[in-house]
């Protein structure tokens, strides 16, 4: 288990980067944090001839606010995120301690993660929940990709190979919004065989938004539309949040793998939607 | 494709010329003969490689030695001062928090940089933390214990 | 012989270099001029090898040599084969044994994914596996056998087509007379239980180095085993050396769990081409060959039935077995005879009829791992008594308080013999006294009640029970030999080989007491054959019993040595010398003691005194067991289950047990934690999986589980000690004890979580999604 060859860069800046990456395109790997390409190389399922190694890049390491729009650089590592999150945003905090393990957390980005698009995984699913935008560049131009618009199927994005994640932005949930997350993993710190993130403003004592969305449910994450839809304007009693779940689960088309059946993530994200939401309307103000 | 990598390893400097595919891990136990680092599955889960860059844990065999040009790694061979015995090591000594040894560098490590951050650990926590390194022969039971007195001995 | 180690929580004394990193593993072994082999495994779980091309491959760079079961054919010798039924057996049951040889490389047929075709040997193993890619196969693939029923029947695809069947084991056994007592039974119940194949997965895999040396015609080889004289006994045959030429070095071991017991390919292999290029090799299995190359184990299904009187006394049980053995029987008739001789385990039974079927399959070979067997019979006997407990409605503990064998009955025969052919004779124990250790310890009413009170919030707490009783210490031997050096110090060699379980602290311990010497003078050597000339290993509980007792009977020999020279220098009669504290005296004679160095020395003949004495302060023995001796245990496991998951949280373990004299109660905890963590994995989390091709689907830690802090409770262990009157020591075997008992204990625990919903778990692991999906059968 030892890494096939391959040619290794070190860029220094994002132009020098994309310069990279638009010469070399399908045949570079952008290395950032690497806790799911280095173990790709190591089995040899990943072949790159040429490795891109974003990690010396300047100015790729801003985790700002503002507005309650949290801006992440793509080198801010997981475990940077998690520490800034214990005591600003609960939500990500709750997720991020169950995506693998400290010692994967503290080289793992936020931006590698996301765009590794694993569809039983925490970040993207977060991104989603979140009304988040990822930010890319290339050498031929700069867009903004919404969450929504991101994730294609398991592991492929809308990302195009010379491009490069700088930034990814996330919605926080404001002052008086409860959130909810749940997931359920064989081990603690492995994929989850399924999980909410779900978030709940509240007027009135009725919803006035709630973002939900569901992972290891399908081929990418998705927003639980049926379920947010149940929930707008009405008030979030257990038998209208039970009847949310109910319709965001009848909703997903999950599949088998080795450690669950499609029926078992149907059936355990109809849980984990009432428990989520069930959590988030009693954290929001009413 | 090989390249110079300098780097210090528990305050030595070392610079040495490698195949740019060559895993830290890797490079440690072959180049700077620093074999307490140990390669338990080389992709990611086990935590026996995990050392410590920049004084926080991460795992050697996902990390490519040329990465760490410039860093300060940590690894077991570096916990004790000398002849004597760090506290962890101490604590796992007296408290039977070992049999094999194969996991247990990779745990050492792992504790010392939890119990700097987390000086007061409940065991839910200890549990939490330990979590990314496997032990097959403990039950982590002794571990656990170790660990928190480890932690109660720096009160 | 005083006790002055024996019996205390000594600290162990191997620790401080693993704490250090200064342990030496087989990957830290590194000589001048090392060469790295890296091997082409099947990717067929069957298939014809047609052609083999590697001329791509030797032309990449730092290629030394690729090698082919046709380049090194004059070396190709059966792998070594265990497990033919000893003589008191053959004589009690008819064996239907077939077992096929297994050649190091496939000659031309590969019957298991992960099987050795070709090895390369290079100048780095990064460069080893380059070559790897570049060596071309034409396969010819044939139908896989991947079901075990299935491949038992007629007309199922061959494997071994010589045998003409799939079935390497057959036999049938009975005691008593089964069909009387299902005819007067009052109740009778039949279930099928699964126990899904999983495995030691020891955290450094195997991993070999060997060096041929031309001057002496000599190989010495390192080898991460459990059994360094079965290596070099497999050595001597393919390398035609006589065993003195052949030194085999187990190192430190990063576990071993029974996986590094087996004989394996890749022992062979290094050693050849470290003869056949002149340079020494290494090889470190990866963890992807581990999940293929290394032994499988478990997998068995038992479709067994009791027979019971309505007050729960259980007459009768009737099981039929059907065990995966993987692609070659490996090891004859010792998993499915350890699963007959322990299915009653603790209770009072004397009918008992089996039918089994040992099957071989496109799968990795199945070997013993920690409990071999008897998991798996304990399993299927603990879930059918909680089966006919709820039939019956009776409480799980009461049944077992009925039925479980009374101390008083003690010696109980069986009438029918152990696999080491020797009558199955219960020693020694108290299982009722275990039972109501472990109730008490976790509080066993007031779990009931709580369980009531629960329910009603929605909450799903179970307790569950099961026991064991375990033959230990299979022999026929293990040896040790003691040298004193000029100092008085002391080493001690055995065949025992470490692999975590603390040997260099527990046999110091017994010699130390032996000698009358200060603990710190003594070193452990285990597993260097250099340094014993005979040994058998480390494996079925059995190094405490066989090696203490050797290192027992060798330290009391040389202490004899010692007192005779004593005698001579002190002028006194031996019987008038103590031996304590490294120093030698008359008895009731403080200041006439003196150093052992003294006595040693003044043993040595000189010029001024030639001939008048010898220093000849060693001694070896190879201490003999009649048979085994018999542990046992009561574990209790208390659950919770989420209903809407099917998550499983363990909340507490308890481990009541009996494993005869303690030496050293921390490391005799720490082994029973350590057995009861692979148990939890196998209840819930750890299977190798394979598709209806034969390939392993779970090739990666990501996918096979092994519990991590976060999945395993606190462990209490409650000690009971009923000496063995079986060896000198009193002691029993231990290592796998805490392995054989927590599928059943938290199977059993489920169900009676989810008892109002009539959930029979059937299966393990107990994964949320096995789970769920019983539950959602018994829903309305």
């Amino acid at each position: 288990m030892k890494p096939p060859p391959f040619e290794y860069v070190d860029p220094r800046t994002v132009a020098e980067t994309l310069e990279r990456l638009a010469t070399h395109g399908d045949d570079a790997k952008i290395l950032a944090g690497g806790q799911s390409l280095l173990p790709m190389l190591n089995l040899r399922l990943a072949r790159p001839a040429v490795i891109v190694d974003v990690n010396r890049v300047a100015g790729l390491d801003g985790l700002t606010t503002e507005n309650g729009r949290l801006r992440v650089g793509a080198l801010v590592r997981q475990r940077a995120l998690e520490r800034w999150a214990a005591s600003h945003a609960p939500l990500l905090a709750a997720a991020l301690r169950l995506v693998g393990h400290i010692a994967i957390r503290n080289r793992g980005t936020v931006a590698g993660s996301i765009a590794h698009a694993d569809p039983a995984s925490e970040l993207p699913a977060l991104l989603l929940c979140l009304d988040g935008v990822v930010v890319a560049e290339s050498r031929r131009g700069r867009r903004e990709i919404a969450a929504h618009a991101l994730f294609e199927g398991p592991l492929v994005t809308a990302l195009a190979a010379d491009e490069l994640i700088t930034e990814t932005r996330f919605e926080l949930p404001h002052a008086g919004e409860g959130w909810g997350f749940h997931e359920v993993a064989r081990r603690h710190g492995d994929f989850a065989l399924v999980g909410v993130a779900a978030v709940i403003a509240r007027e009135g004592g009725r919803v006035g938004r709630a973002r939900v969305s569901v992972f290891g449910a399908g081929p990418t994450p998705l927003r639980a539309e049926a379920a947010e839809r149940a929930l707008l304007g009405r008030e979030p009693t257990p038998t209208q949040v039970a009847e949310a779940a109910a319709a965001g689960a009848a909703a997903l088309a999950p599949v088998a793998d080795l450690h669950a059946s499609a029926d078992y993530r149907r059936r355990v994200a109809r849980t984990l939607l009432g428990r989520a939401l069930t959590d988030a309307a009693a954290r929001s103000r009413p | 494709m090989n390249r110079t990598v300098r780097l210090r390893v528990n305050g030595e400097r070392h610079e040495r010329l490698v195949e740019v595919r060559k895993t830290l891990a890797d490079f440690l136990r072959e180049d700077l003969a620093l074999t307490g680092t140990h390669v338990g599955c080389e992709h990611g889960v086990c935590g026996a490689c995990t050392v410590l860059l920049h004084g926080e844990p991460v795992r050697s065999c996902l990390l490519l030695a040329v990465q760490a040009e410039d860093t300060e790694i940590t690894t077991i061979e570096g916990l004790a001062d000398g002849e004597q015995l760090h506290p962890l090591q101490q604590a796992f000594w007296d408290h039977h928090g070992l049999q094999c040894g194969f996991c247990t560098p990779g745990i050492l490590l792992t504790a010392k940089a939890f119990l700097e951050e987390c000086p007061h650990p409940t065991d839910d926590e200890i549990r939490e933390a330990l979590s990314g390194n496997l032990c097959r022969c403990t039950g982590y039971h002794f571990i656990v214990e170790a660990i928190r007195a480890a932690a109660e001995g720096r009160r | 012989m005083g006790a002055r180690y024996f019996g205390a929580a000594v600290k162990r004394r191997e620790d401080p270099r693993f704490l250090r990193g200064e342990g030496r593993f087989v990957d830290d072994v590194t000589l001048p001029g090392l060469l790295h082999a890296a091997f082409l495994r099947s990717p067929h779980a069957h298939a014809r090898v047609a052609a083999i091309r590697t001329e791509a491959a030797a032309a990449m760079p730092g290629v030394v040599r690729i090698f082919t079961f046709s380049d090194l054919e004059r070396w190709m010798k059966p792998l070594p084969l265990f497990g033919a039924p000893p003589p008191g057996l053959a004589a009690a049951i008819r064996f239907d044994l077939r077992q096929a040889p297994q050649y190091p490389l496939c000659r031309d047929r590969a019957r298991h994914v992960g099987e050795i075709v070709a090895m390369v040997v290079a100048d780095s193993r990064y460069r080893a596996e380059d070559a790897v890619e570049r060596i071309e196969v034409d396969w010819e693939p044939l139908p896989p056998v991947v079901e075990v029923r299935a491949a038992s029947e007629a007309g199922a695809p061959l494997l071994h087509p010589e045998w003409a069947t799939n079935v390497a084991v057959a036999f049938t056994h009975a005691i008593g007379d089964t069909a009387a007592a299902f005819a007067r039974a009052e109740v009778t119940l039949e279930e099928t239980f699964t126990i899904q194949r999983y495995v030691g997965m020891p955290l450094e895999g195997r991993g070999v180095v060997a060096a041929w040396d031309r001057r002496d015609g000599s190989v010495t080889t390192w080898n991460s085993t459990q059994v360094s004289h079965f290596v070099q006994q497999g050595l001597a045959t393919v390398l035609e050396l006589p065993p003195h030429k052949i030194r085999v070095v187990a190192p430190d071991l990063g576990g071993g769990f029974g996986t590094k017991a087996s004989g394996y390919a890749e022992d062979a292999l290094i050693p050849i081409a470290a003869r056949v290029l002149g340079r020494p090799v290494k090889w470190i299995e990866d963890r992807r060959e581990h999940m293929v190359g290394a032994a499988h184990a478990r997998d068995q299904v038992h479709a067994i039935a009791l027979a019971a009187r309505r007050d729960g006394t259980i007459l009768a049980v009737r099981d039929r077995i059907w065990l995966d053995l993987g692609a070659y029987n490996v090891w004859g008739i010792v998993l499915p005879y350890n699963t007959v001789a322990h299915l009653i385990g603790p209770y009072r039974i004397r009918d008992l009829h089996v039918d089994v079927k040992a099957v071989v399959t496109s799968k990795t070979p199945n070997a013993p791992y920690r409990g071999a067997g008897r998991p798996e019979a304990v399993f299927a006997m603990d879930r059918a008594v909680d089966c006919l407990a709820r039939r019956l409605g009776m409480d799980p503990a009461d049944i077992r308080r009925r039925n479980y064998i009374r101390p008083d009955e003690l010696p109980y025969d069986f009438g029918m013999p152990y696999r080491d052919g020797n009558p199955l004779v219960y020693d020694s124990g108290d299982f009722p006294a275990a039972l109501e250790a472990a109730l008490s310890a976790v509080d066993y009413d007031e779990r009931r009640r709580e369980q009531g009170r629960l329910r009603a919030e929605g909450v799903h707490r179970g307790i569950g029970i099961s026991g064991y009783v375990e033959g230990t210490a299979i022999g026929p031997f293990e040896g040790a030999t003691i040298k004193l050096d000029l100092s008085g110090r002391v080493s001690v060699a055995t065949g025992a080989v470490n692999s975590g379980q603390g040997h260099e602290t527990t046999f110091a311990q017994i010699a130390a007491d032996a000698l009358g010497v200060p603990l710190d003078w003594v070193t452990v050597v285990g597993g260097d054959t250099a340094a014993v000339p005979f040994g058998v290993g480390t494996f079925a509980s059995r190094s405490a019993v066989t090696a203490g007792n050797s290192i027992a009977d060798a330290a009391s020999e040389v202490r004899s040595k010692l007192v005779r020279a004593a005698a001579a220098l002190l002028e006194a009669s031996p019987a008038d010398i103590e031996i304590a504290d490294g120093r030698a005296a008359v008895r009731g004679v403080p200041d006439s003691a003196v150093p052992l160095a003294r006595v040693i020395q003044a043993a040595i003949p000189t010029f001024a005194r030639p001939g008048v004495a010898a220093p000849d302060f060693e001694a070896t023995a190879y201490h003999h067991v009649p048979t085994v001796t018999y542990a046992s245990a009561v574990h209790v496991a208390h659950v919770e289950v989420d209903v809407g998951t099917g998550l499983v949280k363990l909340l507490r373990y308890v481990v009541a047990h009996d494993c005869g004299k303690v030496i050293n109660p921390t490391i005799v905890e720490g082994q029973v934690h350590g057995g009861v963590a692979q148990g939890v994995g196998g209840a819930l989390y750890e299977e190798m999986v394979y598709d209806e091709s034969g390939q392993l689907l779970t090739g990666t830690l990501m996918d096979y589980l092994v519990p991590t802090a976060m999945e395993l409770p606190p462990i209490e262990t409650v000690h009971l000690e009923f000496p063995s009157p079986r060896n000198p020591l009193g002691v029993k075997g231990l290592g796998e004890g805490g392995a054989i008992s927590p599928p059943a204990a938290i199977a059993n625990a489920i169900d009676d979580a989810l008892a109002p919903f009539g959930v029979c778990v059937t299966a393990t692991p107990a994964s949320p999604a096995r789970l769920l999906a019983l539950l959602d059968a018994r829903q309305p």
